[in-house]
């Protein structure tokens, strides 16, 4: 995309009916670590790539829990994405309080494609918000995957993926997506984290590296922990050396991912993860 | 082009016009529900009367309305408010609809709803002058809840309303079981209802019974019940007003 005459202003049309600004913004979304969803008959599970600006730093938090049967991955500027889940929280919170029932998620989702970030493409003096949320959850009518975009569209999806180097998982997923719906939660678990090993392009699978979630029927939102993780990454991912040297093993292979992330990420700004 | 000027008399507390502006007593009431969940669903019953003060005024008014397509709402009380309520359901099952998403809303939903507006208006000192019954059946389970104008809110086996509480629901809590069917779940609603209609005076003979169950609503026909007054003690009723003590 090059830069032209029309893109200064978000309610600017282009002659041939577009609306770059808006483009732009989903051009951040591509920038984030990726982040990915899948969801079978009963069970959602988001999972996303733990980037940090540095090693003496924190990863990012892109999985955000809603209610107890909706969690949200995000993707682009995260300080933008914890402002729309705060938002949903909200109009979760609410409608629990009124109704004593959960928000239905498809509800959910046009509202936050609504209010939030159509709005926001339509006001010469606002921004789209520069954040992709896959937004996962559970309601009468079955476990759903939906992906809400930067200019105010949603889709709903069996599985998808976005952030950097998406397009891999994606391509993953194409190949398996037939069989989710009948997938077992632990199937599902399996898939979300090949997925994000796709996503790696060589760097070693740890369960550090990623956050995986789940939900589903009679199991509310909650993340895995570390150890779970890592006990499905074992069952496919082949230790480099015996057992005894796994102490050096994991050394090594902590160095070469250092040095792989901040090559690709240089051209990545701070304030997207 | 004409202008209605609003007319604000400001605090709805301290103003003497401003009280005009919200309910202090209510004026056209009706009596008692009773409502109990049965084998299939739930079963509500009420007379048709509306009063006005001692008058039994309006002999044709339903008190018992179906809402949505899982949830019927009985109310005692103020009928206007309760028209109202209705007016407000009507926007919330409409809206509700609209989104046409294949969720619904189920009694659980419309009697919480309900429970907030009781309690907000309550918080004006504004109430709606009326205790709501709200039975429904939604996926197999039937649920039956209550609210009053102050916004208390519960759920049970069998409930009622106003006289009802002191008349009828002795009756249910002696006899009602959870696997009763349908004959003899109205058999027992009848039983307080002729109970109510001897004793309470705002009480008519002309009643419906609502049932609601998975499949859908049904409101019966009115009809009366009979009556017995041939009682020792209806005979000759100035016997024991002989002389002045």
């Amino acid at each position: 995309m090059f830069r032209n005459q029309y893109d200064t202003d978000v309610t600017t049309w282009s002659p041939t009916g577009r609306l770059f600004q808006v483009e732009y913004a989903m051009e951040a979304v591509k920038q984030g670590s990726a982040a990915i969803g899948l969801r079978s008959r009963s069970h959602v599970v988001l999972a996303s790539v733990n980037k940090a600006q540095s090693e003496l730093s924190s990863h990012q938090r892109k999985i955000f829990k809603v209610d107890d049967h909706i969690g949200v991955a995000i993707a682009g500027l995260t300080a933008d994405g914890r402002v729309l889940s705060r938002y949903m929280r909200s109009e979760s919170i609410n409608h629990s309080f009124t109704y004593e029932s959960p928000l239905p998620v498809g509800r959910l989702v046009v509202r936050l494609a609504d209010k939030a970030q159509q709005v926001c493409t339509q006001r010469s003096w606002k921004r789209p918000y520069g954040v992709g949320l896959l937004v996962g959850g559970l309601d009468e009518s079955g476990a759903h995957l939906y992906y809400n975009c930067p200019s105010g569209n949603y889709f709903e999806y069996q599985a998808f993926a976005i952030g950097s180097r998406s397009q891999a998982a994606k391509t993953y997923l194409e190949r398996r997506f037939e069989s989710f719906n009948e997938s077992s939660r632990e199937d599902l678990i399996k898939d979300a984290i090949l997925a994000i090993r796709e996503t790696l392009q060589g760097e070693t699978l740890k369960s550090s590296l990623c956050t995986v979630s789940v939900l589903g029927v009679d199991e509310p939102f909650h993340f895995l922990d570390q150890e779970s993780i890592q006990k499905v990454i074992d069952t496919f991912e082949k230790v480099p050396e015996e057992e005894e040297d796994g102490g050096e093993a994991e050394a090594e292979a902590a160095a070469a991912p250092t040095e792989q992330g901040g090559a690709g990420d240089q051209d990545v700004a701070p304030m997207e993860m | 082009m004409t202008f209605t000027i609003p007319i604000d008399n400001g605090d709805a507390l301290k103003n003497a016009e401003a009280d005009s502006q919200r309910t202090l007593y209510p004026y056209v009431t009706g009596t008692s529900i009773v409502a109990i969940k049965y084998k299939d669903g739930v079963l509500m019953a009420s007379d048709m009367g509306g009063s006005y003060g001692s008058t039994l005024r309006y002999k044709n008014i339903e008190r018992v309305k179906a809402i949505g397509k899982h949830s019927l709402l009985g109310a005692s009380g103020e009928i206007s408010d309760f028209q109202e309520i209705l007016r407000y359901l009507d926007e919330l099952v409409l809206n509700d609809n609209m989104w046409d998403d294949g969720n619904s809303l189920g009694p659980k939903e419309v009697h919480n709803y309900l429970t907030r507006v009781m309690y907000n208006r309550r918080n004006k000192f504004n109430p709606l002058w009326n205790t709501l019954v709200l039975g429904g059946v939604k996926n197999g389970e039937s649920y039956l809840g209550m609210v009053s104008m102050i916004g208390v809110s519960f759920e049970d086996n069998h409930v009622a309303t106003g006289f009802g509480n002191h008349l009828a629901r002795p009756i249910l809590r002696d006899e009602w079981r959870a696997d009763l069917s349908f004959e003899d779940g109205v058999k027992l609603l009848e039983k307080c209802m002729r109970v109510l209609l001897y004793r309470d005076r705002s009480a008519i003979n002309k009643l419906q019974i609502a049932k609601i169950t998975e499949e859908g609503v049904t409101v019966s026909q009115p009809y009366s019940l009979k009556t017995f007054w041939e009682f020792q003690a209806f005979h000759n009723p100035t016997a024991g007003a002989q002389g002045s003590w």
